[in-house]
């Protein structure tokens, strides 16, 4: 494998399947308790702390990680007892966060390339010390959800029976939207802002119908997540593209195809055998 | 008791019930009578507007480890990815220890678990998706969970609306069994499957008439049967206004006449 010569490469190939072993836990919780436009919202809202770390100058990570953070807890509490009807109210921070990221550019002096890469990730780029963080956040977040693996199953499937079961319904909603938060910082890294949902959410939306339980749904989009990214990052290596984009469009285009095949085998006649 | 979702539309007034040890009490009305409303008040989901409730002597919410409940609604979630035995076994989060960390080991329950389920007949379904489940198989499933509780009184919103004759037959006998040491409240349309079996009934129609075990062995039981679900109350009330027809039992819970 002469792609991994380059030592970029290998903290590509690091953070993508990190990321992909996150994306799928954490996508998988989204997808069932169809928190997606809230993780939506986190991601753009994130901007605000891009914005923060550089005009204060800022390390970007624990500034996006904080400033997520605070957005998404305040998204878990006007969400708490009406999840359907909040979006309008999701919707406002996302754009609030994003334009406040970007005044605050506007305000910092000097012209920053580098922004782009937030909006649309760099991967490529995603030196060792990040990597580090990555890892920890990582294993932190795989390490409660497994400690708490009942208690989210239940507030995801009934919250009613969960609350009348005793559990803190609304401390576990709370953690698991920060949780969300750290996810969507680390996703950040490898597709860029924008495209944080469809990593998120994508591998899990295959797995949904498959898997019998939570645990093989979380496994399964990981892995899936992971050939996503390893052939995005390989598209884009070869023929120098975007790498977030490259992955999107992986992802994006399995997605479709087996949305497809799966529409026409249901509407082939059973009974026939299909001619080939 | 009163209560109204909006403050305005009075959905239940002037309730006054008390739900007796070992009482099995079928609770009956109209569509939109308050009967899942009343339920969910007990169950502490959702606060009295006047008046208040009591639960074993706690107020609801507080001991809610010792209800059971089975929801009207069994099609929340349906493409969930998780097995019948697993909705099961969140019937044994949080009875003991600390955030839900069950006090029976996971073997324990497992297989209790799957021995709720043997006992429902649903078996051989325990690793099934619960979206691949019949309505009433599902129902089952729900039955199951809230057994699961082992519960001291236990709260059925129509248990049997989607279970077949004979499925419906073997769970009201179940529910007999277990009346032996736990209090049972079903909410049902199905007066008659369920009239060799309860002890008492409770017609809600926004307002409630009880009527205890000595009352409906009389008249009213007979006037009762003669009418379609949604007559009975209209009838009750009539029932109660005739002379001799069951006024004198009405002590300790009642509603208006
Ligand atoms: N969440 C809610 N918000 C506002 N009003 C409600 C709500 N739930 C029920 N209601 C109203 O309260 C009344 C009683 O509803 P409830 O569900 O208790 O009836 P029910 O007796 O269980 O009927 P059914 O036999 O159809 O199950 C109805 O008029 C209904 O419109
Ligand atoms: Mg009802």
């Amino acid at each position: 494998m002469e792609i991994l010569k380059y030592e970029f490469m290998r903290h590509a190939l690091a953070a993508g399947l990190l990321t992909s072993i996150i994306c799928g836990i954490m996508g998988t919780l989204v997808v069932v308790n169809r928190i997606v436009f809230l993780s939506g919202g986190i991601a753009h809202a994130a901007y605000g702390g891009i914005g923060m770390a550089f005009y204060f100058n800022w390390p970007v990570i624990p500034s996006t990680m904080g400033f997520s953070l605070g957005a998404s807890l305040v998204m878990a509490a006007v969400t708490l007892n009406n999840r359907q009807r909040a979006d309008t109210v999701i919707g406002v921070i996302w754009a609030v966060g994003m334009a406040f990221g970007i005044i605050l550019v506007d305000l910092t002096p000097g012209y920053n390339v580098d922004l782009m890469s937030y909006l649309f990730g760099s991967i490529l780029t995603v030196p060792g010390s990040d990597l580090i963080i990555m890892g920890v956040i990582g294993a932190l977040i795989l390490f409660l959800v497994v400690f708490f693996y009942k208690e989210l199953m239940a507030i995801s499937y009934d919250e009613e029976f969960a609350g009348l079961r005793g559990l803190p319904v609304r401390g576990i909603y709370f953690f698991l939207i920060a949780m969300l938060g750290f996810t969507v910082v680390m996703v950040i890294q490898v597709v860029g802002l924008i495209m944080v949902i469809a990593l998120l959410t994508i591998p899990p939306f295959m797995m949904e119908k498959y898997a019998r339980s939570l645990g093989t749904m979380m496994a399964g989009s990981s892995l899936l997540g992971a050939c996503f990214t390893m052939a995005g990052l390989y598209l884009s290596y070869r023929f120098d593209l975007t790498s977030g984009a490259a992955i999107i469009m992986v992802a994006g285009t399995v997605f479709l195809v087996t949305l497809g095949v799966e529409k026409i085998w249901s509407f082939m006649p059973r009974t026939v055998q299909p001619e080939n | 008791m009163d209560f109204s979702y909006n403050g305005e539309d009075v959905v239940l007034s002037d309730i006054n019930l008390t739900i007796r040890e070992h009482d099995f009490m079928a609770v009956i009305g109209p569509n939109g009578g308050g009967k899942s409303t009343l339920i969910r008040l007990v169950l502490g989901l959702l606060k009295p507007d006047k008046g208040q409730i009591r639960v074993l002597g706690e107020r609801p919410g507080k001991l809610t480890q010792a209800l059971g409940y089975v929801p009207q609604n069994v099609h929340i979630n349906d493409h969930f990815p998780i097995t019948a035995l697993d909705v099961v076994l969140m019937g044994c989060l949080g009875t003991g220890g600390h955030l839900g960390q069950s006090r029976r080991t996971r073997k324990e329950c497992e297989k209790d678990g799957l021995a709720t389920l043997e006992r429902l007949g649903m078996a051989e379904h325990a690793h099934k998706k619960i979206g691949e489940l019949s309505g009433g198989q599902r129902q089952r499933v729900f039955i199951a969970r809230a057994l699961m509780t082992r519960p001291r009184l236990l709260l059925l919103d129509e248990p049997t609306a989607g279970i077949d004759s004979g499925g419906r037959a073997d769970f009201l006998n179940l529910l007999k069994t277990l009346n032996k040491d736990v209090a049972i409240v079903v909410v049902t349309h199905d007066l008659f499957a369920v009239s060799g079996y309860v002890k008492s009934v409770a017609c809600v129609n926004h307002r409630l008439h009880y009527h205890s075990q000595e009352e409906i062995e009389g008249q009213t039981l007979e006037t009762m049967y003669a009418c379609t679900v949604e007559d009975v109350c209209r009838v009750q009330v009539l029932a109660q206004g005739l002379p001799g027809a069951g006024l004198k039992k009405r002590g300790d819970a009642d509603g208006n006449p």
